[in-house]
Protein backbone atom coordinates (compact mmCIF):
# COMPACT_ATOMS: atom_id res chain seq x y z
CA UNK A 1 0.00 0.00 0.00
CA UNK A 2 0.96 3.43 -1.30
CA UNK A 3 1.87 5.66 1.44
CA UNK A 4 2.33 9.83 1.16
CA UNK A 5 5.38 11.28 2.00
CA UNK A 6 6.04 13.64 4.45
CA UNK A 7 6.74 17.10 2.86
CA UNK A 8 10.06 18.12 3.64
CA UNK A 9 10.83 19.97 0.84
CA UNK A 10 10.37 24.01 0.87
CA UNK A 11 10.89 26.22 -2.58
CA UNK A 12 14.63 26.71 -3.15
CA UNK A 13 15.89 29.52 -4.90
CA UNK A 14 18.41 29.92 -7.98
CA UNK A 15 20.43 26.52 -8.02
CA UNK A 16 23.69 26.26 -6.50
CA UNK A 17 26.06 25.47 -8.75
CA UNK A 18 28.81 22.73 -9.04
CA UNK A 19 32.32 23.63 -7.43
CA UNK A 20 34.25 24.21 -10.39
CA UNK A 21 37.54 24.03 -9.14
CA UNK A 22 37.41 20.53 -7.62
CA UNK A 23 36.60 19.55 -11.15
CA UNK A 24 39.53 21.34 -12.51
CA UNK A 25 41.87 19.68 -10.11
CA UNK A 26 40.45 15.93 -10.62
CA UNK A 27 40.08 15.67 -13.95
CA UNK A 28 43.13 17.99 -15.11
CA UNK A 29 43.68 15.82 -18.61
CA UNK A 30 40.31 15.21 -19.47
CA UNK A 31 38.80 18.56 -18.93
CA UNK A 32 40.01 21.65 -21.38
CA UNK A 33 38.01 24.52 -20.18
CA UNK A 34 35.73 25.44 -17.54
CA UNK A 35 32.44 27.87 -19.14
CA UNK A 36 30.53 29.52 -16.86
CA UNK A 37 27.78 31.73 -18.93
CA UNK A 38 24.24 32.99 -18.64
CA UNK A 39 23.97 31.16 -15.14
CA UNK A 40 25.54 27.91 -16.29
CA UNK A 41 28.25 25.76 -16.11
CA UNK A 42 29.77 24.18 -19.03
CA UNK A 43 32.52 21.67 -18.96
CA UNK A 44 34.37 21.61 -22.17
CA UNK A 45 35.81 17.59 -22.13
CA UNK A 46 38.06 15.22 -23.87
CA UNK A 47 37.06 12.05 -25.07
CA UNK A 48 39.80 10.29 -23.29
CA UNK A 49 38.70 9.61 -20.01
CA UNK A 50 35.23 10.64 -20.41
CA UNK A 51 33.41 7.24 -18.59
CA UNK A 52 35.67 8.15 -15.51
CA UNK A 53 35.03 11.80 -15.43
CA UNK A 54 31.27 11.28 -15.59
CA UNK A 55 31.42 8.37 -13.21
CA UNK A 56 33.50 10.30 -10.69
CA UNK A 57 30.67 13.01 -11.45
CA UNK A 58 28.15 10.75 -10.35
CA UNK A 59 29.76 9.44 -7.59
CA UNK A 60 31.73 12.14 -5.62
CA UNK A 61 29.44 13.26 -2.67
CA UNK A 62 29.80 16.70 -2.44
CA UNK A 63 28.86 16.54 -6.70
CA UNK A 64 26.26 13.92 -6.75
CA UNK A 65 25.27 14.23 -10.53
CA UNK A 66 23.13 11.00 -10.35
CA UNK A 67 20.11 11.92 -13.03
CA UNK A 68 21.44 12.26 -16.44
CA UNK A 69 18.87 14.64 -17.51
CA UNK A 70 19.73 14.65 -21.46
CA UNK A 71 22.32 14.49 -24.40
CA UNK A 72 22.13 16.44 -26.89
CA UNK A 73 23.72 16.06 -30.59
CA UNK A 74 24.84 18.81 -32.10
CA UNK A 75 26.42 19.49 -35.39
CA UNK A 76 28.05 22.68 -35.65
CA UNK A 77 28.15 22.58 -39.48
CA UNK A 78 29.38 21.09 -42.37
CA UNK A 79 32.88 22.88 -42.48
CA UNK A 80 33.14 23.31 -39.17
CA UNK A 81 36.48 21.50 -37.53
CA UNK A 82 35.64 19.86 -35.04
CA UNK A 83 31.80 19.36 -36.63
CA UNK A 84 30.19 17.51 -33.83
CA UNK A 85 29.61 18.15 -29.93
CA UNK A 86 27.62 16.35 -27.91
CA UNK A 87 26.33 17.40 -25.07
CA UNK A 88 25.50 15.75 -21.68
CA UNK A 89 23.04 17.68 -19.07
CA UNK A 90 23.97 16.12 -15.53
CA UNK A 91 21.53 17.23 -12.72
CA UNK A 92 22.19 16.57 -8.99
CA UNK A 93 18.47 15.26 -7.30
CA UNK A 94 20.40 15.57 -3.71
CA UNK A 95 21.90 18.38 -4.08
CA UNK A 96 19.99 20.31 -6.63
CA UNK A 97 22.27 21.66 -9.64
CA UNK A 98 23.31 20.83 -12.78
CA UNK A 99 25.70 20.73 -14.87
CA UNK A 100 26.54 20.20 -18.54
CA UNK A 101 29.37 18.39 -19.96
CA UNK A 102 30.23 18.88 -23.60
CA UNK A 103 32.41 17.00 -26.15
CA UNK A 104 33.85 18.08 -29.50
CA UNK A 105 33.81 15.37 -32.06
CA UNK A 106 35.77 15.22 -35.24
CA UNK A 107 33.50 14.01 -38.65
CA UNK A 108 36.23 11.36 -39.25
CA UNK A 109 36.30 10.15 -35.89
CA UNK A 110 32.38 10.77 -34.81
CA UNK A 111 32.17 7.82 -31.72
CA UNK A 112 32.35 8.36 -28.19
CA UNK A 113 32.09 5.51 -25.36
CA UNK A 114 28.84 4.67 -24.05
CA UNK A 115 27.34 5.87 -20.66
CA UNK A 116 24.54 3.21 -20.38
CA UNK A 117 26.83 1.82 -17.44
CA UNK A 118 26.62 5.01 -15.97
CA UNK A 119 23.24 5.81 -16.52
CA UNK A 120 21.05 3.31 -18.03
CA UNK A 121 18.55 6.81 -19.27
CA UNK A 122 21.65 7.08 -21.96
CA UNK A 123 20.62 3.59 -23.84
CA UNK A 124 17.73 5.73 -25.96
CA UNK A 125 19.14 9.18 -25.79
CA UNK A 126 22.22 7.76 -27.58
CA UNK A 127 20.44 6.04 -29.97
CA UNK A 128 18.41 9.21 -31.14
CA UNK A 129 21.83 10.49 -31.73
CA UNK A 130 23.22 7.99 -33.39
CA UNK A 131 20.29 8.05 -35.59
CA UNK A 132 20.09 11.87 -36.15
CA UNK A 133 24.04 12.18 -36.39
CA UNK A 134 25.46 9.00 -37.07
CA UNK A 135 27.71 9.59 -33.91
CA UNK A 136 29.08 6.27 -32.58
CA UNK A 137 28.64 4.90 -29.27
CA UNK A 138 31.29 2.11 -28.59
CA UNK A 139 29.79 -0.46 -26.58
CA UNK A 140 26.07 0.17 -26.64
CA UNK A 141 23.84 -2.89 -26.26
CA UNK A 142 21.81 -2.14 -29.05
CA UNK A 143 22.46 0.57 -30.98
CA UNK A 144 19.83 0.70 -33.91
CA UNK A 145 18.01 3.48 -35.26
CA UNK A 146 15.17 4.28 -33.06
CA UNK A 147 12.65 7.21 -34.61
CA UNK A 148 13.64 6.63 -38.61
CA UNK A 149 13.12 3.65 -40.59
CA UNK A 150 15.76 0.83 -39.43
CA UNK A 151 16.36 0.70 -43.80
CA UNK A 152 16.93 4.83 -43.55
CA UNK A 153 19.78 6.03 -45.23
CA UNK A 154 21.85 9.31 -44.08
CA UNK A 155 21.43 11.19 -41.14
CA UNK A 156 18.60 13.91 -40.79
CA UNK A 157 19.37 16.41 -38.22
CA UNK A 158 23.10 16.80 -40.01
CA UNK A 159 23.41 20.44 -41.15
CA UNK A 160 24.13 19.15 -44.74
CA UNK A 161 20.73 17.10 -44.93
CA UNK A 162 17.99 18.75 -46.94
CA UNK A 163 14.96 20.04 -44.70
CA UNK A 164 12.64 18.14 -47.81
CA UNK A 165 14.60 15.16 -47.43
CA UNK A 166 16.27 13.28 -49.92
CA UNK B 1 -9.03 -67.62 -23.51
CA UNK B 2 -6.29 -66.02 -21.38
CA UNK B 3 -5.85 -62.27 -23.22
CA UNK B 4 -3.10 -61.88 -25.27
CA UNK B 5 -0.95 -59.84 -22.73
CA UNK B 6 0.06 -56.31 -25.23
CA UNK B 7 3.38 -55.07 -24.98
CA UNK B 8 3.72 -51.84 -26.06
CA UNK B 9 7.38 -49.93 -26.68
CA UNK B 10 8.13 -47.11 -24.26
CA UNK B 11 9.22 -45.18 -27.36
CA UNK B 12 5.69 -45.54 -28.54
CA UNK B 13 4.18 -43.75 -24.76
CA UNK B 14 6.08 -41.07 -25.51
CA UNK B 15 5.06 -40.37 -28.82
CA UNK B 16 1.37 -40.88 -27.78
CA UNK B 17 2.11 -38.55 -24.87
CA UNK B 18 2.30 -35.50 -27.31
CA UNK B 19 4.17 -32.69 -25.20
CA UNK B 20 1.88 -29.35 -24.84
CA UNK B 21 2.85 -27.14 -27.48
CA UNK B 22 2.99 -24.11 -25.56
CA UNK B 23 4.67 -25.71 -22.32
CA UNK B 24 8.08 -23.91 -22.76
CA UNK B 25 7.78 -22.71 -26.05
CA UNK B 26 7.87 -18.97 -26.16
CA UNK B 27 5.57 -16.38 -28.47
CA UNK B 28 6.79 -13.25 -29.96
CA UNK B 29 3.35 -10.64 -30.12
CA UNK B 30 3.21 -7.71 -31.60
CA UNK B 31 1.15 -5.27 -29.50
CA UNK B 32 0.32 -1.98 -31.63
CA UNK B 33 0.97 -0.08 -33.51
CA UNK B 34 -2.91 0.59 -33.70
CA UNK B 35 -3.72 -0.38 -30.51
CA UNK B 36 -6.25 1.47 -28.61
CA UNK B 37 -4.43 0.93 -25.05
CA UNK B 38 -1.11 2.15 -26.53
CA UNK B 39 -2.46 6.05 -26.54
CA UNK B 40 -1.01 6.53 -29.70
CA UNK B 41 1.24 4.76 -32.39
CA UNK B 42 3.63 2.76 -29.73
CA UNK B 43 4.45 -0.92 -30.56
CA UNK B 44 5.56 -3.28 -28.31
CA UNK B 45 7.44 -6.39 -28.94
CA UNK B 46 6.32 -9.01 -26.37
CA UNK B 47 8.17 -12.25 -26.09
CA UNK B 48 5.89 -13.96 -23.81
CA UNK B 49 5.97 -17.04 -22.10
CA UNK B 50 1.92 -18.56 -21.64
CA UNK B 51 1.26 -14.90 -20.06
CA UNK B 52 4.22 -13.57 -18.60
CA UNK B 53 5.94 -11.13 -20.56
CA UNK B 54 9.92 -12.50 -20.42
CA UNK B 55 11.12 -9.49 -22.45
CA UNK B 56 9.70 -6.32 -24.33
CA UNK B 57 10.61 -3.88 -26.84
CA UNK B 58 9.39 -0.85 -27.16
CA UNK B 59 9.53 -0.06 -31.07
CA UNK B 60 8.70 4.23 -31.72
CA UNK B 61 9.16 6.61 -34.28
CA UNK B 62 5.85 6.31 -36.16
CA UNK B 63 4.84 9.37 -35.75
CA UNK B 64 8.43 11.34 -35.89
CA UNK B 65 7.69 14.70 -37.73
CA UNK B 66 11.16 16.15 -37.78
CA UNK B 67 10.16 18.86 -35.00
CA UNK B 68 13.59 19.30 -34.20
CA UNK B 69 15.15 19.83 -37.79
CA UNK B 70 11.75 22.22 -38.49
CA UNK B 71 12.81 24.23 -35.67
CA UNK B 72 15.80 24.65 -37.31
CA UNK B 73 14.17 26.90 -40.22
CA UNK B 74 11.67 28.61 -38.29
CA UNK B 75 12.38 32.29 -36.98
CA UNK B 76 12.96 32.37 -33.20
CA UNK B 77 9.00 33.89 -32.80
CA UNK B 78 8.05 31.22 -35.03
CA UNK B 79 9.09 27.73 -32.85
CA UNK B 80 6.14 28.71 -31.06
CA UNK B 81 3.93 27.21 -33.63
CA UNK B 82 6.04 23.63 -33.62
CA UNK B 83 7.04 23.21 -29.67
CA UNK B 84 2.64 22.88 -28.89
CA UNK B 85 2.51 20.33 -31.72
CA UNK B 86 5.20 17.81 -30.17
CA UNK B 87 3.38 17.27 -26.74
CA UNK B 88 -0.61 18.11 -27.92
CA UNK B 89 -1.87 17.22 -24.59
CA UNK B 90 0.09 19.32 -22.61
CA UNK B 91 1.12 22.31 -25.21
CA UNK B 92 1.22 25.61 -23.32
CA UNK B 93 3.96 23.42 -21.49
CA UNK B 94 6.10 23.21 -24.55
CA UNK B 95 5.67 26.39 -25.52
CA UNK B 96 6.98 27.61 -21.98
CA UNK B 97 9.65 25.97 -22.11
CA UNK B 98 10.79 27.14 -25.23
CA UNK B 99 10.08 30.94 -24.52
CA UNK B 100 11.80 30.45 -20.66
CA UNK B 101 14.55 29.26 -22.33
CA UNK B 102 14.98 31.79 -25.47
CA UNK B 103 14.11 35.04 -22.54
CA UNK B 104 17.03 33.57 -20.88
CA UNK B 105 19.18 33.84 -23.60
CA UNK B 106 18.34 37.28 -24.38
CA UNK B 107 17.94 38.08 -20.80
CA UNK B 108 13.87 39.70 -20.74
CA UNK B 109 12.42 40.68 -17.76
CA UNK B 110 8.66 39.17 -18.55
CA UNK B 111 6.02 41.22 -16.65
CA UNK B 112 4.50 40.19 -13.93
CA UNK B 113 0.87 39.82 -15.26
CA UNK B 114 2.50 37.63 -17.78
CA UNK B 115 3.98 35.62 -15.75
CA UNK B 116 0.32 35.00 -13.72
CA UNK B 117 -1.36 33.92 -17.22
CA UNK B 118 1.91 31.74 -18.00
CA UNK B 119 1.03 30.14 -14.47
CA UNK B 120 -2.50 29.75 -14.77
CA UNK B 121 -2.82 28.61 -18.49
CA UNK B 122 0.31 25.98 -17.55
CA UNK B 123 -1.65 24.35 -14.48
CA UNK B 124 -5.05 24.31 -16.52
CA UNK B 125 -3.18 22.44 -19.54
CA UNK B 126 -2.16 20.10 -16.61
CA UNK B 127 -5.71 19.51 -15.42
CA UNK B 128 -6.53 18.94 -19.16
CA UNK B 129 -4.16 17.16 -19.55
CA UNK B 130 -4.21 14.67 -16.42
CA UNK B 131 -7.94 14.48 -17.20
CA UNK B 132 -7.35 12.79 -20.38
CA UNK B 133 -5.08 10.21 -18.79
CA UNK B 134 -7.41 9.65 -15.97
CA UNK B 135 -9.94 8.77 -18.54
CA UNK B 136 -8.08 6.66 -20.73
CA UNK B 137 -6.00 5.25 -17.61
CA UNK B 138 -9.08 3.95 -16.06
CA UNK B 139 -11.08 2.68 -19.52
CA UNK B 140 -7.27 0.73 -19.97
CA UNK B 141 -7.97 -1.19 -17.09
CA UNK B 142 -11.96 -1.48 -17.62
CA UNK B 143 -13.61 1.34 -16.21
CA UNK B 144 -15.68 2.69 -18.81
CA UNK B 145 -17.34 5.26 -17.28
CA UNK B 146 -14.49 7.58 -15.84
CA UNK B 147 -13.45 8.39 -19.50
CA UNK B 148 -16.73 9.89 -20.02
CA UNK B 149 -16.86 11.94 -16.63
CA UNK B 150 -13.20 13.00 -17.32
CA UNK B 151 -13.77 14.31 -21.25
CA UNK B 152 -16.77 16.70 -19.62
CA UNK B 153 -14.40 18.49 -17.96
CA UNK B 154 -11.90 18.57 -19.84
CA UNK B 155 -13.99 20.37 -22.65
CA UNK B 156 -14.85 22.79 -20.35
CA UNK B 157 -11.03 23.56 -20.11
CA UNK B 158 -10.67 23.67 -24.16
CA UNK B 159 -13.52 25.93 -24.01
CA UNK B 160 -11.42 28.39 -22.19
CA UNK B 161 -8.35 27.99 -23.96
CA UNK B 162 -11.13 28.87 -27.08
CA UNK B 163 -12.10 31.76 -25.11
CA UNK B 164 -8.69 32.93 -24.00
CA UNK B 165 -6.28 32.04 -26.96
CA UNK B 166 -8.66 31.16 -30.04
CA UNK B 167 -7.62 27.52 -30.28
CA UNK B 168 -8.32 24.73 -28.59
CA UNK B 169 -5.05 22.46 -28.63
CA UNK B 170 -2.20 24.55 -30.17
CA UNK B 171 -3.02 27.38 -28.81
CA UNK B 172 0.17 29.06 -29.24
CA UNK B 173 -0.60 31.73 -26.24
CA UNK B 174 2.91 31.86 -25.21
CA UNK B 175 5.06 34.09 -26.94
CA UNK B 176 8.95 35.09 -25.82
CA UNK B 177 8.14 38.19 -23.65
CA UNK B 178 5.08 37.35 -22.62
CA UNK B 179 1.80 36.12 -23.88
CA UNK B 180 0.49 36.77 -27.29
CA UNK B 181 -2.59 38.91 -25.53
CA UNK B 182 -4.28 39.69 -22.87
CA UNK B 183 -7.44 38.01 -21.32
CA UNK B 184 -10.89 38.94 -22.57
CA UNK B 185 -13.43 40.71 -21.01
CA UNK B 186 -15.22 37.20 -19.89
CA UNK B 187 -13.12 35.19 -19.35
CA UNK B 188 -11.85 36.09 -15.41
CA UNK B 189 -15.71 34.74 -14.96
CA UNK B 190 -15.93 31.86 -16.62
CA UNK B 191 -12.71 30.28 -15.79
CA UNK B 192 -14.12 30.79 -11.74
CA UNK B 193 -17.30 29.36 -12.73
CA UNK B 194 -15.33 26.22 -14.06
CA UNK B 195 -12.87 26.04 -10.88
CA UNK B 196 -15.63 26.71 -8.21
CA UNK B 197 -17.34 23.19 -10.01
CA UNK B 198 -13.75 21.46 -9.86
CA UNK B 199 -13.31 20.08 -6.62
CA UNK B 200 -17.23 18.51 -6.50
CA UNK B 201 -15.52 16.82 -9.57
CA UNK B 202 -12.54 15.84 -8.51
CA UNK B 203 -14.29 14.03 -5.28
CA UNK B 204 -16.47 12.13 -7.71
CA UNK B 205 -13.46 11.14 -9.70
CA UNK B 206 -12.18 9.29 -6.42
CA UNK B 207 -15.35 7.55 -5.48
CA UNK B 208 -15.93 6.76 -8.89
CA UNK B 209 -12.37 5.21 -9.30
CA UNK B 210 -10.28 5.39 -6.42
CA UNK B 211 -11.92 3.21 -3.95
CA UNK B 212 -12.94 0.61 -6.90
CA UNK B 213 -11.92 -2.57 -5.57
CA UNK B 214 -10.88 -3.63 -8.60
CA UNK B 215 -8.94 -0.95 -10.07
CA UNK B 216 -7.14 -1.23 -6.94
CA UNK B 217 -6.28 -4.73 -7.02
CA UNK B 218 -5.37 -4.31 -10.88
CA UNK B 219 -2.65 -1.47 -10.02
CA UNK B 220 -1.07 -2.00 -6.46
CA UNK B 221 2.30 -3.75 -7.27
CA UNK B 222 2.17 -3.72 -10.68
CA UNK B 223 4.92 -2.25 -12.65
CA UNK B 224 7.28 -1.66 -9.90
CA UNK B 225 10.40 0.36 -10.52
CA UNK B 226 12.74 1.04 -7.18
CA UNK B 227 13.73 4.44 -6.16
CA UNK B 228 17.22 3.71 -7.47
CA UNK B 229 16.56 2.51 -10.53
CA UNK B 230 13.90 5.04 -11.17
CA UNK B 231 16.64 7.81 -10.55
CA UNK B 232 19.15 5.73 -12.62
CA UNK B 233 16.68 5.38 -15.59
CA UNK B 234 16.01 8.92 -15.26
CA UNK B 235 12.35 8.95 -14.96
CA UNK B 236 10.67 12.30 -13.81
CA UNK B 237 7.15 14.23 -13.07
CA UNK B 238 4.73 12.22 -11.78
CA UNK B 239 6.34 8.82 -13.16
CA UNK B 240 9.14 9.32 -10.21
CA UNK B 241 7.49 10.76 -7.88
CA UNK B 242 5.65 7.17 -7.23
CA UNK B 243 8.64 6.21 -6.29
CA UNK B 244 9.05 8.11 -3.75
CA UNK B 245 11.39 10.93 -5.29
CA UNK B 246 11.18 14.31 -3.49
CA UNK B 247 11.58 15.83 -6.96
CA UNK B 248 9.28 18.85 -8.54
CA UNK B 249 10.98 21.53 -10.80
CA UNK B 250 8.19 24.13 -9.80
CA UNK B 251 9.69 23.70 -6.34
CA UNK B 252 13.82 22.83 -7.20
CA UNK B 253 14.42 25.86 -9.88
CA UNK B 254 11.11 27.62 -9.89
CA UNK B 255 10.31 29.30 -13.03
CA UNK B 256 7.83 31.71 -13.73
CA UNK B 257 7.03 32.95 -10.72
CA UNK B 258 5.94 29.51 -9.33
CA UNK B 259 8.33 30.34 -5.85
CA UNK B 260 5.21 33.06 -4.80
CA UNK B 261 2.68 30.07 -5.03
CA UNK B 262 1.52 28.00 -2.01
CA UNK B 263 1.06 23.85 -3.55
CA UNK B 264 2.08 20.84 -1.99
CA UNK B 265 4.30 18.16 -4.26
CA UNK B 266 2.56 14.80 -3.72
CA UNK B 267 4.76 12.05 -3.68
CA UNK B 268 4.12 8.20 -2.98
CA UNK B 269 6.74 5.54 -2.22
CA UNK B 270 4.35 2.32 -3.43
CA UNK B 271 6.51 2.93 -6.43
CA UNK B 272 3.95 0.68 -8.69
CA UNK B 273 0.89 1.98 -10.76
CA UNK B 274 -1.12 3.13 -7.87
CA UNK B 275 1.28 4.86 -6.69
CA UNK B 276 1.42 7.13 -10.01
CA UNK B 277 -2.66 7.38 -9.82
CA UNK B 278 -2.36 8.77 -6.47
CA UNK B 279 0.52 11.28 -7.36
CA UNK B 280 -1.52 11.98 -10.24
CA UNK B 281 -4.87 12.61 -8.57
CA UNK B 282 -3.25 14.54 -5.97
CA UNK B 283 -1.82 16.67 -8.17
CA UNK B 284 -4.69 17.91 -9.77
CA UNK B 285 -6.05 19.44 -6.63
CA UNK B 286 -2.93 21.34 -6.46
CA UNK B 287 -3.18 22.31 -9.79
CA UNK B 288 -6.70 23.35 -9.47
CA UNK B 289 -5.29 25.39 -6.08
CA UNK B 290 -2.42 27.23 -7.87
CA UNK B 291 -5.42 28.32 -10.34
CA UNK B 292 -7.06 29.58 -7.77
CA UNK B 293 -4.31 31.89 -6.61
CA UNK B 294 -3.03 32.68 -10.27
CA UNK B 295 -6.74 33.35 -11.12
CA UNK B 296 -6.56 35.74 -8.18
CA UNK B 297 -3.58 37.80 -8.99
CA UNK B 298 -5.31 38.37 -12.58
CA UNK B 299 -8.35 40.36 -11.51
CA UNK B 300 -5.94 43.24 -11.02
CA UNK B 301 -4.47 44.87 -14.43
CA UNK B 302 -1.33 44.84 -15.73
CA UNK B 303 1.29 44.58 -18.86
CA UNK B 304 0.75 40.78 -20.60
CA UNK B 305 4.18 41.34 -22.66
CA UNK B 306 7.58 42.47 -21.74
CA UNK B 307 8.46 45.95 -23.48
CA UNK B 308 11.16 45.25 -25.40
CA UNK B 309 11.84 46.88 -28.78
CA UNK B 310 13.13 43.18 -30.42
CA UNK B 311 9.78 41.37 -29.00
CA UNK B 312 6.70 43.68 -28.68
CA UNK B 313 5.40 44.94 -32.15
CA UNK B 314 4.54 48.82 -32.92
CA UNK B 315 1.11 49.83 -31.67
CA UNK B 316 -1.00 50.73 -34.70
CA UNK B 317 -1.87 53.91 -34.26
CA UNK B 318 1.83 55.04 -34.42
CA UNK B 319 2.84 52.70 -37.31
CA UNK B 320 0.04 55.13 -39.11
CA UNK B 321 1.90 58.20 -38.09
CA UNK B 322 5.03 57.13 -38.16
CA UNK B 323 7.27 55.82 -41.06
CA UNK B 324 10.37 54.33 -38.72
CA UNK B 325 7.69 52.26 -36.22
CA UNK B 326 6.19 50.98 -39.81
CA UNK B 327 9.48 49.97 -40.72
CA UNK B 328 10.32 48.70 -37.13
CA UNK B 329 7.11 46.79 -37.61
CA UNK B 330 7.71 45.12 -41.17
CA UNK B 331 11.75 44.13 -40.23
CA UNK B 332 9.91 42.63 -37.42
CA UNK B 333 7.63 40.88 -39.42
CA UNK B 334 9.68 39.74 -42.21
CA UNK B 335 13.30 39.61 -41.02
CA UNK B 336 12.46 38.74 -37.35
CA UNK B 337 14.70 39.35 -34.62
CA UNK B 338 18.25 37.91 -33.75
CA UNK B 339 19.45 36.42 -30.72
CA UNK B 340 22.81 36.77 -28.89
CA UNK B 341 25.19 33.78 -29.43
CA UNK B 342 24.96 31.25 -26.67
CA UNK B 343 23.42 28.24 -25.34
CA UNK B 344 21.10 27.35 -22.58
CA UNK B 345 19.01 24.62 -21.32
CA UNK B 346 15.91 25.40 -19.69
CA UNK B 347 13.76 22.35 -18.05
CA UNK B 348 10.21 22.67 -16.89
CA UNK B 349 8.06 20.56 -15.17
CA UNK B 350 5.70 19.05 -17.69
CA UNK B 351 2.63 17.15 -17.20
CA UNK B 352 4.69 14.29 -17.76
CA UNK B 353 7.88 15.12 -16.19
CA UNK B 354 11.20 17.09 -16.76
CA UNK B 355 10.64 18.54 -20.17
CA UNK B 356 14.04 20.59 -21.02
CA UNK B 357 14.80 22.48 -24.09
CA UNK B 358 18.89 22.98 -25.20
CA UNK B 359 18.69 25.89 -27.04
CA UNK B 360 21.73 26.76 -28.68
CA UNK B 361 22.35 30.67 -30.68
CA UNK B 362 24.74 31.48 -33.19
CA UNK B 363 23.11 35.51 -33.26
CA UNK B 364 20.97 34.63 -36.19
CA UNK B 365 17.62 35.32 -36.50
CA UNK B 366 16.93 31.35 -36.43
CA UNK B 367 17.79 28.59 -33.62
CA UNK B 368 20.87 27.09 -34.94
CA UNK B 369 19.63 24.10 -32.77
CA UNK B 370 16.76 23.43 -30.58
CA UNK B 371 17.00 20.21 -28.55
CA UNK B 372 13.87 18.95 -27.18
CA UNK B 373 14.19 16.21 -23.97
CA UNK B 374 10.98 14.98 -24.11
CA UNK B 375 9.60 13.56 -20.78
CA UNK B 376 7.78 10.49 -22.40
CA UNK B 377 10.44 9.83 -24.46
CA UNK B 378 12.75 8.83 -21.59
CA UNK B 379 9.96 7.21 -19.61
CA UNK B 380 8.95 4.82 -22.15
CA UNK B 381 12.42 3.83 -22.21
CA UNK B 382 11.81 2.34 -18.75
CA UNK B 383 8.86 0.02 -19.56
CA UNK B 384 10.64 -2.73 -20.50
CA UNK B 385 12.37 -2.68 -16.69
CA UNK B 386 8.85 -2.46 -15.39
CA UNK B 387 7.14 -4.77 -17.27
CA UNK B 388 9.04 -7.84 -17.65
CA UNK B 389 7.85 -10.28 -15.19
CA UNK B 390 4.58 -9.17 -14.68
CA UNK B 391 1.78 -10.57 -16.81
CA UNK B 392 0.38 -9.52 -20.29
CA UNK B 393 -2.54 -8.03 -19.29
CA UNK B 394 -0.38 -5.72 -16.80
CA UNK B 395 1.24 -4.01 -19.72
CA UNK B 396 -1.79 -1.43 -20.55
CA UNK B 397 -2.02 -0.70 -17.11
CA UNK B 398 1.81 0.51 -16.81
CA UNK B 399 1.86 2.51 -20.26
CA UNK B 400 -1.42 3.81 -18.73
CA UNK B 401 0.87 5.34 -15.68
CA UNK B 402 3.65 6.23 -17.55
CA UNK B 403 1.49 8.56 -19.49
CA UNK B 404 3.30 8.46 -22.44
CA UNK B 405 2.41 10.86 -25.80
CA UNK B 406 3.67 10.03 -28.48
CA UNK B 407 3.78 13.17 -30.49
CA UNK B 408 6.40 13.88 -27.28
CA UNK B 409 8.19 10.30 -28.13
CA UNK B 410 8.67 10.97 -31.83
CA UNK B 411 8.97 14.61 -31.87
Amino acid sequence: MAESIEQTQSVKHVPRYADTDLIRAQFANTVEEVIEAIGEVTVIAKREGLVEFLTWLRDEPSLRFNYLSDIGGLDLGEFAEPRFAVAYQLYSIPHNHRLRVKVFLAEDDATLPTMWHVWKTANWLEREIYDMFGIHFEGHPDLRRILMPADYEGYPLRKDFPLKGY
Amino acid sequence: MQAKEIVVPTSTISMLRKPDPLADTQMTVSMGPQHPSTHGVLRLELVLDGETVVKATPDIGYLHTGIEKTMEKEKWQQVVTVTCRMDYLNSMGNDLGYCLGVEKLMGVEVPKRAQDLRVLFTELNRLSSHLVWFGTHAMDIGAMTAFFYAFIHREKILDLYECATGARLHQSYFVIGGTRWDLPANFISLCQEFLDGFPQFLDECKRLVTGNKIFQRRTQGVGVIKKESAINWGLSGPTIRGSGVNWDIRKSEPYTGYDTYDFKVPVYDGCDVWSRYLVRMDEMQESWSICCQALERLKSPGEHMANHPKLKLPERDLMKKHIDVMIHHFLLASEGFTVPVGEVYQSIESARGELGYYVVSNGAERPWRVRVRAPSYVNLSALPEMVEGSLIADVVAVIGSIDIVLGDVDR
